[in-house]
């Protein structure tokens, strides 16, 4: 029987689905008995946990079990871990680095003995040579001071990590060992006055020298972290390349020293928190750049900004993991000596919850961050970007709001510069700003999740149009699955779950967009805590009963919040509130200010 | 002269934790606690690798006596600059028992066997407060002691010692090979900087039992009961002497 016939029988005849079910069973039988079982791939793999849910399929090998590291290796991090959370306790008053707003160079200097500057630099260059996960590890502790953090990371996660990942040999070898040691500090230099989340629109300018051994760059750049004294900066600019004898302007990445002059810094812009962190306007005045320190290939700047800033994301979740439950301390004996109506304010329900809240999150962004950082630890080069992107927005926003409420157990004392608290929800709130703002981070999901649904998707249906029987049967019998189960129109899938093609305006639907994203983030993050409570109850962790609890809680609040986002995306759902919004934001936006009169007002 | 250096670090709970009483009342909750090297063990390497650093003396041996975990405290040791380790291994009730006396006796032994010039310790253990182990070692080997030093210089074969008493400060001038025991302003401990973790890695721990050194463990001392100290009391405030003294009567004070 002709494929082509079969589907149009089945379009014709929904109702007939059972009477096709024992046809396709049966041709599901010939076929198994005919060929093997052959899984058709539009791409080759790499670790696509996350972009595998878009087409509903749990990759359960890649994400269980847990990932464990090596017992020597846990040794070692057990030792690394002492000095370090010694030093940020006897050494680091993070009370004056804010009020002051600069980190003290004795203070800097310590963190450079420590070694903390080159946590992810090979041996042979001088750094610790350590992993990703080591990385999470040791940043719990060091997210303990937000000014330090930034700092470090500026530095390390993006600041040399062009070299370090796309650099020759002969730039290692140059650059690494003095960053390693802190001698020179680095910086990453993408974002522009006007080019912020759209990196790609950027106009600072690299010009080729006649004698085409220099190029001089001119422009601005703006938030520059440690600005003010790098001395190696990864600097981002558009050259002129020819693509197929067409003259184009593409991102070129650069190792600019400071050295090397025309470079100006503007005065430390004066934050809300992270105060010790240096960021300021950095200035290019036809700075002579040799061509060696082009980082990767000239044109290819994008893919090297876009892998740097994805490399070091996942390390949010365990550095707010860090300051969270350092929080909690602090909070929990707030709570259990505070009396009030004659009873310590541990009893009362509200501020229990608050503490529930506290530990779920760290929780979750604990088993988040590890995950993803296991799988980047992996051989080979896996793509974790969207693992990482998910990582980050629900730690971002997740460790604002365990701030606040770590905040609020303290009332009006939490309120005072007395204690950190204040420090901490300043210093939070930069986090679903940075690194990519949440709001593009979502996008982000959502879209390379489709795009990549939509390939496979596509793929299949191109080989069940060739006639292949056996694709036919799998997709009838899958959907036939779905609809046994309970499944949803989404008005984003047509017939066969295929991708609708009017998804081409989908970039548009950012409210749409964001659910999808808000689901497949609980989703992944269900997928982490399941892991990580598996283990722990499997070896007999300490206390895994209370992580089996979380990981429980957890899981049943997102699967509710889930349900209502996918009830919310279904067509012409009454929850769904899109396009009054739409029309509210439209009407204030216009007017750029509250339209309504006032309450007060009359007409006679 | 072989100018080594014998430091003993113990491995305690550490300084910043709550001490909890086990509900059993036979001693403190370990499990899962916090551990570190001894603060004023921590003063003792810091000394000895500074010797090393100022060559005056020409090796640096850690030792711990105690349960595998011990191992991580001789690894930060060894991370401050030691050049090698010794772990003598003594587990399960051997542990629980181990004291001032069985220690002192390893130690002598240990210096008898690796030739060691100088031994240095910290004054006290935080967890037992007992400050025995330097004095009953040198008693053992019968060496010259430099207790409580607060600043140690070395002097041809001889060894000057400011050492800080309830008076105030007394020096004296001791022969090697002596024992020295470390109080806390001698100097301020270095952190063991990650690099120099890496490094240690390679450096030698070596494993001994008791049993090797013909040390006998047994102890002739026996816990009976460990509980909390008593709870605060509020104090009372009296207007004139002679209300203090007539409530000190009353108390059964005077």
């Amino acid at each position: 029987m002709n494929v082509n016939s079969f589907l149009a029988l089945s379009r014709a005849f929904p109702r007939g689905k059972n009477r096709l079910v024992c046809h396709a069973w049966h041709l599901e039988k010939q076929a198994l008995r005919v060929q093997q079982r052959r899984t058709i791939r539009t791409h080759s793999r790499s670790l696509a946990y996350a972009k595998d849910l878009f087409l509903g399929q749990i990759n359960k090998a890649e994400v269980f079990p847990y990932p464990e590291i090596g017992s020597d290796e846990l040794e070692e991090v057990k030792q690394f871990v002492a000095p370090v959370e010694k030093f940020f306790n006897e050494e680091v008053d993070s009370a004056k680095i804010d009020r002051e707003a600069k980190i003290p160079a004795e203070t800097l200097n310590g963190l450079k003995e420590l070694g903390l500057f080159g946590i992810m630099i090979p041996e042979e260059y001088g750094g610790l040579g350590l992993s990703n996960t080591m990385y999470a590890r040791l940043n719990e502790i060091i997210a303990l001071d937000g000014s330090i953090a930034v700092t470090l990371a500026a530095h390390q996660a993006i600041g040399l990590k062009g070299i370090l990942i796309a650099g020759n040999e002969a730039q290692k070898k140059k650059y690494l060992p003095k960053l390693a040691s802190g001698e020179h500090i680095a910086a990453f230099c993408l974002t522009e006055p006007g080019s912020g989340s759209d990196a790609a629109s950027i106009q600072t300018l690299a010009t080729l020298s006649e004698d085409g051994k220099h190029y001089l760059i001119n422009g601005s750049k703006f938030w520059i972290s440690n600005g003010g004294f790098a001395d190696i900066m990864t600097v981002f600019a558009r050259t002129a390349v020819e693509v197929d004898g067409v003259k184009k302007d593409k991102i070129t990445a650069f190792i600019v020293e400071k050295a090397f002059g025309g470079i100006s810094s503007g005065k430390p812009e004066d934050k809300l928190g992270i105060r010790g962190s240096y960021t300021c306007e950095v200035s290019f005045d036809n700075v002579p750049v040799p061509v060696e320190n082009v980082i990767g290939e000239v044109g290819g700047g994008f893919k090297v900004a876009m892998n740097i800033l994805n490399s070091g994301r996942f390390s949010m979740g365990s550095s707010c993991a860090g300051m969270i439950k350092k929080l909690m301390e602090l909070t929990s004996e707030y709570a259990v000596s505070r009396k009030q109506f004659n009873r310590s304010l541990s009893e009362f329900g509200m501020i229990q919850e608050k503490f529930a809240l506290m530990a779920i999150n760290a929780f979750v962004m604990e088993s988040m961050a590890y995950l993803t950082a296991g799988m980047m630890d992996r051989p080979g080069v896996p793509d974790c970007s969207l693992e990482a992107a998910m990582v980050k927005v629900f730690s971002s926003e997740g460790g604002w709001i365990c701030c606040s409420e770590a905040l609020q157990v303290l009332g009006g004392l939490g309120y005072t510069k007395n204690y950190p608290f204040e420090r901490y929800v300043r210093d939070c709130r930069i986090l679903p700003i940075f690194e990519g703002t949440n709001e593009i981070l979502r996008m982000y999901v959502a879209l390379t999740g489709m795009q990549y649904a939509g390939k496979v998707l596509t793929g299949k249906i191109k080989e069940m149009k060739k006639g292949n029987i056996f694709m036919a049967v799998n997709m009838a019998g899958k959907k036939l699955r779905t609809s046994l189960g309970a499944s949803v129109d989404l008005g984003l899938t047509g017939k066969d779950g295929v991708v609708h093609p009017s998804l081409e305006s989908i970039v548009d639907e950012q409210l749409v967009l964001k659910r999808v994203a808000d689901v497949l983030i609980n989703l992944y993050a269900m997928t982490a805590v399941l892991s990580r409570a598996s283990r722990s109850i499997s070896i007999g962790l300490r206390n895994h009963d209370h992580e089996v609890l979380l990981a429980n809680t957890f899981c049943n609040d997102a699967f509710f919040k889930n349900n209502y986002s996918m009830v919310q995306l279904q067509k012409h759902s009454p929850e769904n509130n899109d396009a009054s919004i739409k029309k509210i934001a439209q009407a204030v936006l216009e007017n750029r200010s509250y339209i309504c009169s006032h309450p007060l007002e009359r007409t006679f | 002269m072989s100018g080594r250096v014998l430091v003993g670090v113990k491995r305690v709970i550490d300084y910043a934790v709550k001490i909890r009483v086990k509900p059993d009342n036979t001693g403190v909750v370990t499990d899962g606690v916090k551990h570190s090297m001894n603060p004023f063990c921590e003063i003792a390497v810091e000394e000895a690798v500074k010797l090393k650093e100022k060559k005056l003396v020409k090796e640096v041996v850690a030792v711990s006596c105690g349960p595998q975990q011990s191992q991580e405290t001789i690894r930060t040791a060894l991370a401050m600059g030691a050049d090698r380790g010794i772990h003598v291994e003594v587990s399960g009730n051997d542990y629980e028992t181990l004291g001032p006396l069985q220690v002192s006796k390893i130690m002598a032994a240990l210096a008898k066997k690796e030739d060691a010039q100088i031994i240095i310790l910290g004054k006290q253990a935080i967890d037992d407060d007992c400050n025995q182990t330097g004095q009953m070692t040198a008693a053992l080997l019968d060496w010259p002691q430099g207790t409580f030093a607060s600043e140690v210089t070395l002097d041809g074969d001889k060894i000057k010692v400011v050492r800080e008493i309830d008076g105030g400060l007394e020096t004296i001038k001791i022969n090697t090979p002596a024992v020295l025991t470390a109080d806390l302003r001698l100097n301020t401990p270095r952190y063991a900087t990650l690099p120099n973790i890496m490094k240690a890695k390679k450096k030698k721990i070596a494993n001994v039992k008791p049993a090797d050194l013909g040390v006998n463990l047994t102890s002739k001392l026996e816990v009976l009961r460990v509980e909390d100290p008593p709870q605060r009391q509020a104090g009372m405030k009296v207007e004139t002497v002679e209300d203090l003294v007539g409530k000190l009567k009353e108390l059964g004070k005077v």
